[in-house]
């Protein structure tokens, strides 16, 4: 894709590095202007972890967890996969570390890890590069995709590989 | 709903910080958390003028008209309210194909000009408006055909068989991505029952009309 693009805006005359350099240009300001907004968000996400409050959360889910025959060790991960994609990496990495790559957890680390992004991540980037401030239903349909997608990797892991 | 979200994960990381005693965990979360940010963004900066610059001359070539076109009837199920062979459509295609690919990092700077497209259509400009929606619901499920990190991890720490995650990650991610397109159709269809009316001035610009869903040719007329 890198060598094709140039080659062919070559071959039809276009200038390619005065247009590369023209769209380059645009790069940097958009990256500027969203730090304000991945600040804002990094934040609140940083501190709803230091806090103990998603250790917390944790509690009250465990228990039902066990009884559907799903490590509890994925849900930590499951609610970080939306909010951060590097945090939820670093957990996933750490959960194949502990765990082994070929365990039942660490397949479904990567599953998860692999099969959905980082919706509010996605979410503050693309918003916040318009300067869109009312998402409407954007951050309901994402996170019920993430929890979709959650619930399909468990299943499909279990049966795959339980 | 993000102001919620927000106000709230805040909020009770105080709250639960005071009852734990962890006020100074509490601090430094907040100055690593506005690092973060800042490293996240600047970390962008080099792949966003790289691949905006390429995109660039991709789009002088005309190559993105000529993709727009091959692949213009599933935009056109998916985005109903872009007309057609708006510049918008040939980077919501790119942002696909980068996102299929697992080019997770040229999928961003393509969905953000997508965005930037779309937005000349939007008549309020801080409302998002359906298409942003559609694009941010196929984004945050990404269909992904090789996840190449994944698979580098395992492979790092000794996996009998680092690609056996493939097919399980294909199989989810793809459901997910239907459960997405199917919520995004769903809360259109709701929220174009219960929009509230709106000055004339901005109904005349509108993309979708009134609140009745019309007819799928009835967007052509609609230029931002």
């Amino acid at each position: 894709m890198i060598a094709f693009i140039p080659l062919y805006a070559y071959a039809r005359k276009v200038p390619v590095y005065e247009s590369f350099v023209d769209g380059a240009k645009e790069g940097f300001g958009t990256a500027i202007g969203i730090i304000p907004h991945l600040v804002g968000m990094m934040v609140a996400i940083s501190v709803f972890r230091a806090s103990g409050a998603l250790d917390y959360l944790m509690g009250f889910v465990t228990p039902m967890l066990r009884g559907l025959g799903v490590p509890p060790e994925v849900l930590p991960l499951g609610l970080l996969r939306p909010l951060t994609g590097t945090g939820s990496l670093a957990y996933a990495t750490e959960l194949i570390r502990l765990h082994g790559p070929d365990s039942l957890i660490g397949r479904i680390a990567s599953t998860i890890q692999g099969s959905t992004d980082t919706t509010l991540y996605v979410l503050t980037v693309y918003f916040g590069a318009v300067g869109i401030r009312n998402g409407r239903y954007a951050l309901k349909v994402g996170l019920f995709s993430d929890l979709v997608g959650f619930v399909a990797a468990i299943a499909i892991c279990l049966l795959a590989f339980g | 709903m993000i102001n919620g979200i927000w106000l709230g994960m805040i909020v009770i990381g105080f709250v639960f910080a005071a009852v734990n005693g962890r006020m100074d965990a509490f601090t430094g979360a907040v100055f690593d958390g506005a690092k973060n940010g800042v490293t996240v963004s600047f970390g962008l900066i080099s792949v966003l003028v790289f691949w905006l610059g390429i995109m660039k001359v991709a789009e002088d070539a005309g190559l993105l008209r000529t993709i727009a076109r091959a692949l213009g009837p599933v935009v056109r199920f998916l985005f109903p309210d872009v007309p057609k062979g708006h510049p918008a459509i040939g980077y919501i295609l790119s942002n696909m194909s980068a996102n299929l690919l697992g080019l997770g990092n040229a999928a961003t700077p393509m969905g953000i000009k997508a965005m930037q497209e779309l937005q000349t259509l939007n008549p309020d400009k801080e409302t998002a408006t359906p298409a942003m929606c559609t694009l941010l619901a196929l984004n945050t499920a990404s269909i992904t055909l090789i996840p190449a990190t994944l698979i580098a991890i395992r492979l790092n720490y000794g996996s009998a068989d680092p690609a056996g995650i493939v097919g399980t990650t294909l199989a989810a991610t793809v459901v997910a991505t239907l459960a997405a397109i199917f919520a995004d159709r769903l809360f259109r269809r709701l929220h174009l029952l219960r929009r509230p009316p709106e000055p004339p001035a901005a109904r005349l610009s509108r993309t979708g009309g009134g609140a009745a869903s019309p007819p799928p040719g009835a967007h052509s007329e609609a230029k931002g």
